[in-house]
C-alpha cells in the first residue's frame, strides 16, 4: 500500500483542502523556555511550502513537533483534520544528512520503512524496484551506500522517504549538505517529483533563494530563543510559480519580488 | 614476475636481520649457550617436539576458544543491559574498570585454589581477561550511534528491538571487532597463565616443566607457538569481520 498509497492518496485528495497544519503551536525542551511560539502554518496536499529562519530560530524543534516525534506545550498539530500529538509515523521525515545505513544497500536502504513494517523483504524489493529507475538509482541497487555521490545518496532518502507511504514530507534542509550545481538539480527533480506523486511537503531552510524557488508559499521566522526570544511567524509570502511566462523562474521578476520581501520579513 | 610490495619486504627484512643477529651473538659466544638459545636450536627443538607440543595445544586451545566464547556472551549481555538501563550502566562502569586493574596472575592461584586443577578455572581466568574489551567496545559502540538515525527510525514506527538490530547492531560492529581481536589475544595469554598454575596437559603446564629443567631452547619453541596461536586467532577474527561487514569492503576501496 505505502509506494501506491501515496500517489492515490495525493491524487485523491481535493486540491486546496489542508495536508498538514499546524495551530497556535508552542514547543521547548526541557524545562527551558519555549522555543517557537504560536505556530500558525499549513500545507495544503500537493503543495511545497518553505519555512525560513536564521540558524538557530527552532526550525528544527519546530520539525519534530510536526512529525509527532515530540509534543507540543500548547496548540495543535492536524494530520487530514485528525490530532497528530505524539503519533509518529504518519508523516515523512528526511534530514540534511541522508541517513542511510551503512550495513545495508542501496535498494535495502530505500525498502527500511516496509520491512520495519513487516512486509518480506523479497516482496518489498519487488516493489521497489520499478521506483529505482523513476528516482534516478538505476544500477545502484546492490552498491553500498559509501560508493555513492552525495546526490544520489540524498535520492535513496527520498526514494526511503516515499516508500514511508505517507502523503505528507517534511525535509530539515535536505539539499544542504550538496555541491551547488546537485543542490539546483535534485531541488528541481524533486518538485517535478512531489506534484507528480502528489506530497505536500514542508521544506526547512535557511536558503532564501531555495525557498522562493520551491514554494508556492515562504513562511518567515522570527525570534532568538538562545536569547530568551521565542520564534513566531513574522510573515507568509506567497509566490506565484506561474509568472513569467517560459523564462526561469529564477530570472524573472516575480522570483526577484518574493525574494525581497522574504529578506525584508527576515529583517 | 611482480616484486612483492614494500608493506611485505620491509616487515621480512627486519625479522631476518634480527634473527641474523641473534644467531651471530650465539655462535660468537657472547651469551652463555644455556642462557640463550641460537635460532637454530630453537628450531630443531621446534621440530622435534612438534607432536608433544600439538597435544599440549589443543588443551590450550579448548581452554582459549571456550573461555573466549563465554567471555563474548557475557560482554555482549553487559554491554546491552549497559545502553539499556542508565543505572545500570553507571552502578557497573567503575566496577568494569576496576575489575581491568586487578593483575591476571593474583587471580589466577586464587581460582586454582578455589576449582581446582581441572577446565574450570582456567576457562574462568580467560573469560574474566576477555569479556572486558568486548564490554568496552560494545557499550562505546552502541552509544555511537547517530541520535538522528534513532529519531528516522522512530518516524518510520520502528520498535526499539528494530531500532536495535537495523541501527545500533551495525553501529557497534567496528568497534565490537576491534575488541574482539584484542580479547582473542588475551585468551592465549589467559589460557596459558592459568596453565602455569596447575594442570595435567596445555602449553603452559609444558612451558613450566621445560624451565624447571632449564631446556631454553623448548621454551623458546613453546612461546613460537603461543604466538602463532594468537596470530591464527587474530587472522580468524579479521576473517569473521570480514564475512559480517561486507560493507566494510567498499568504503576501503573508496578512500
Amino acid at each position: 500500500m505505502a509506494a501506491a498509497g501515496a500517489g492515490e492518496k495525493g491524487a485523491g485528495a481535493v486540491s486546496g483542502a489542508p495536508a498538514l497544519e499546524a495551530r497556535g503551536l508552542t514547543c521547548g525542551w526541557d524545562e527551558r523556555a519555549d522555543v517557537v511560539r504560536g505556530i500558525d502554518l499549513r500545507v495544503d496536499c500537493g503543495e511545497t511550502v518553505c519555512v525560513v529562519g536564521r540558524s538557530g530560530c527552532g526550525k528544527t524543534t519546530l520539525l519534530h513537533a510536526l512529525s509527532g516525534l515530540t509534543l507540543p506545550r500548547a496548540g495543535r498539530v492536524l494530520l487530514h483534520g485528525e490530532d497528530l500529538a505524539g503519533r509518529p509515523g504518519r508523516v515523512s521525515y528526511m534530514l540534511q544528512k541522508d541517513l542511510l545505513l551503512p550495513s545495508r544497500t542501496i535498494l535495502d536502504n530505500a525498502i527500511l520503512p516496509l520491512v520495519l513494517a513487516g512486509e518480506k523483504k523479497a516482496s518489498a524489493r519487488e516493489r521497489a524496484m520499478p521506483l529505482m529507475e523513476r528516482f534516478g538509482l538505476a544500477g545502484c541497487e546492490d552498491k553500498w551506500p559509501s560508493e555513492l555521490s552525495g546526490g544520489m545518496r540524498q535520492r535513496a532518502a527520498f526514494l526511503r522517504t516515499y516508500l514511508m507511504g505517507n502523503d505528507v514530507a517534511l525535509l530539515d534542509e535536505p539539499f544542504s549538505a550538496l555541491d551547488a550545481l546537485t543542490r539546483v538539480d535534485l531541488r528541481r527533480w524533486y518538485c517535478e517529483m512531489a506534484s507528480e506523486l502528489g506530497i505536500a511537503s514542508v521544506v526547512i531552510t535557511h536558503d532564501v533563494d531555495e525557498a522562493v524557488s520551491m514554494a508556492s508559499r515562504v513562511y518567515v521566522l522570527e525570534g532568538d530563543p538562545r536569547g530568551g526570544v521565542p520564534s513566531r511567524v513574522a510573515g507568509e509570502v506567497v509566490v506565484d510559480h506561474a509568472a513569467g511566462g517560459g523564462e526561469p523562474f529564477e530570472l524573472t521578476d516575480e522570483f526577484l519580488r518574493a525574494k525581497r520581501e522574504v529578506m525584508a520579513l527576515l529583517g | 614476475m611482480r616484486m612483492p610490495p614494500k608493506k611485505v619486504v620491509a616487515p621480512v627484512c627486519a625479522v631476518v636481520a634480527l634473527l641474523a643477529a641473534w644467531q651471530a651473538i650465539c655462535m660468537a659466544g657472547l651469551v652463555p649457550n644455556f642462557m640463550l638459545p641460537s635460532p637454530v636450536e630453537v628450531v630443531q627443538a621446534l621440530v622435534k617436539d612438534f607432536a608433544l607440543l600439538m597435544s599440549h595445544l589443543w588443551t590450550t586451545l579448548a581452554e582459549a576458544a571456550l573461555g573466549l566464547a563465554i567471555g563474548v556472551a557475557v560482554g555482549f549481555a553487559f554491554a546491552v543491559l549497559m545502553d539499556k538501563f542508565e543505572t545500570f550502566y553507571l552502578a557497573f562502569d567503575p566496577l568494569l574498570t576496576v575489575s581491568q586493574t586487578v593483575p591476571t596472575v593474583a587471580i589466577a592461584p586464587l581460582l586454582v585454589l578455589w576449582f581446582g586443577y581441572g577446565l574450570l578455572p582456567k576457562v574462568l581466568l580467560v573469560v574474566l581477561t576477555t569479556f572486558f574489551p568486548v564490554t568496552v567496545a560494545l557499550a562505546s559502540g552502541f552509544r555511537s550511534v547517530d541520535p538522528d538515525q534513532v529519531d528516522l527510525l522512530r518516524t518510520m514506527n520502528a520498535s526499539e528491538w528494530q531500532i536495535f538490530r537495523y541501527a545500533k547492531l551495525p553501529a557497534a560492529a567496528d568497534q565490537f571487532f576491534s575488541g574482539l581481536r584484542i580479547s582473542a589475544t588475551y585468551a592465549i595469554v589467559g589460557a596459558v597463565i592459568s596453565e602455569w598454575l596447575g594442570g595435567f596437559t596445555g602449553l603452559g603446564v609444558y612451558m613450566t616443566r621445560v624451565r624447571k629443567n632449564f631446556e631454553y631452547d623448548r621454551m623458546f619453541a613453546v612461546i613460537i607457538i603461543t604466538s602463532a596461536l594468537s596470530l591464527a586467532l587474530m587472522k580468524g577474527v579479521d576473517a569473521l569481520e570480514r564475512l559480517c561487514m561486507p560493507w566494510k569492503r567498499a568504503e576501503r576501496n573508496d578512500s
